[in-house]
């Protein structure tokens, strides 16, 4: 998908560009040609400049990343993902009616959801792998997903974010005159997008449409087309 | 014991943060936030590390290490997606496209130029990463774009990759009602992104 999204970019790039070269104007008195060189002389200083940036950038982004990926690692050490995962657990137990709160599933669920929130990165991965290896013991139907793994997917792209980090140092790498200032309006904007997700989930989850049912159907009717 | 303590300051920070809502405008509880959450941050998690005997400054320069190599690998990415966005930007098929969706999303304020983005962000992160970078260069990071696209950035994920490793993680190959909610949440952070961009910095 991206392969093709990255290579139309470039082609129709450079053809609105050697279109442009043909200078053509349309008046009412006929069409006049003026062929110049300009746009494709202007594309490939684009594009040069662009490759130096990709690098001012990233250099500019190393001491904010290395400022943050020091702090959370304080987070993490000092098991503050712990804490907060205990104060979680009480909503966490309503959201996930299917998980027994005993269950170790509900566990790796909640600490990765909370090392989402505090925007873990690299961490919240493997804890959000993990809680999907534990929600799948309790999956009758292995190749479906059960109500649980989609409230879990749908809330982790979603998550409420405390810090984004990168774009705070993209920001300032850019010379944001307060690069900060972000961070209240996309808590909110989170909060609106994870009570979507849940509210999405629940309606969804008791659609005709997406119940387990249909899809054991449709998965022994592929089967029968694969042997015969 | 310890998990009162824990309690009784979460809720006088929630309490703090009710009042501040009773007494002043919404924009600029929402500046107060953004001022105070780093220093906040940067309180709390040491101090909090420094009581349950981690030793702070050496684990700190440990997870800093990491800096490096995180803005280091996202160079060949950012190149990439440069080389893609700088052809279609300066030969002028941005402009084009930007002026044909305009109608369109010009009626809930977003610019033309931000559809790339949107697009861009359930598929690919560092592309997405990208987008926004280019954006925040051309329009200048405290413009109305550089705020809109810093503030979709952080509100919305890279869903079909996360749906694919989590969900190739196990072998699930019917995802159900996984992708249609995702993908609602992520349309729902886009526009509360523009709304909230509009009442606060519009």
């Amino acid at each position: 998908m991206i392969n093709v999204i990255w290579l139309a970019m470039i082609l129709i790039g450079v053809g609105v560009a050697a279109i442009r070269c043909l200078g053509i104007t349309v008046t009412p008195l006929g069409i006049y040609l003026a062929p110049t060189f300009e746009p494709l002389s202007q594309l490939t200083n684009g594009i040069f400049e662009y490759a130096k940036f990709a690098v001012e950038l990233a250099i500019g982004l190393v001491g904010i990343m290395a400022l943050w990926l020091g702090i959370m690692k304080i987070a993490e050490k000092s098991g503050l993902i712990t804490v907060i995962a205990r104060g979680l657990r009480p909503v966490m137990v309503r959201l996930f009616p299917d998980i027994p709160p005993e269950h170790p599933a509900m566990g790796s669920t909640i600490m990765a959801l909370s090392a989402t929130m505090l925007g873990l990165g690299n961490a919240s991965t493997p804890l959000g792998l993990k809680a999907f290896q534990d929600m799948q013991t309790l999956n009758k139907h292995k190749d479906i997903a059960t109500n649980a793994q989609c409230t879990f997917m749908a809330l982790s792209t979603s998550s409420v974010t405390i810090i984004p980090a990168t774009i705070i140092g993209i920001r300032s790498a850019a010379g944001s005159s307060n690069p900060t200032e972000i961070i209240a309006p996309v808590i909110v904007a989170t909060v609106v997008s994870t009570t979507v997700a849940l509210i999405m989930t629940k309606i969804l989850q008791r659609l005709p449409r997406f119940q387990v049912e249909n899809y054991i159907e449709e998965n022994t009717e592929e089967e029968t087309h694969e042997e015969s | 014991m310890k998990n009162l303590k824990g309690k009784i300051i979460l809720f006088s920070i929630l309490g703090l943060l009710i009042a501040c809502f009773a007494l002043f405008s919404f924009v600029s509880v929402m500046q107060v936030i953004s001022v105070l959450a780093i220093p906040l941050i940067i309180v709390i998690i040491p101090l909090y590390g420094y009581f349950k005997g981690v030793k702070v400054y050496e684990v700190f320069t440990d997870g800093a290490k990491e800096g490096f190599q995180v803005a280091l690998r996202i160079i060949p990415f950012l190149v990439a997606i440069f080389l893609a966005i700088s052809a279609f930007r300066s030969s002028g098929a941005m402009d084009l496209l930007s002026w044909i969706l305009s109608p369109i999303t010009s009626r809930i304020g977003m610019p033309g130029e931000v559809i790339p983005m949107a697009l861009m962000r359930p598929l690919s992160g560092s592309g997405a990463l990208g987008i926004m970078s280019e954006l925040i260069k051309t329009h200048g990071a405290d413009s109305y774009i550089g705020r809109l696209v810093s503030i979709m950035m952080g509100s919305t994920e890279t869903t079909f990759y996360i749906l694919a490793v989590y969900f190739g993680s196990i072998n699930v190959k019917q995802t159900r009602h996984a992708l249609p909610a995702a993908l609602t949440a992520d349309l729902a952070g886009i526009i509360a992104s523009v709304v909230i961009c509009q009442i606060i910095f519009g």
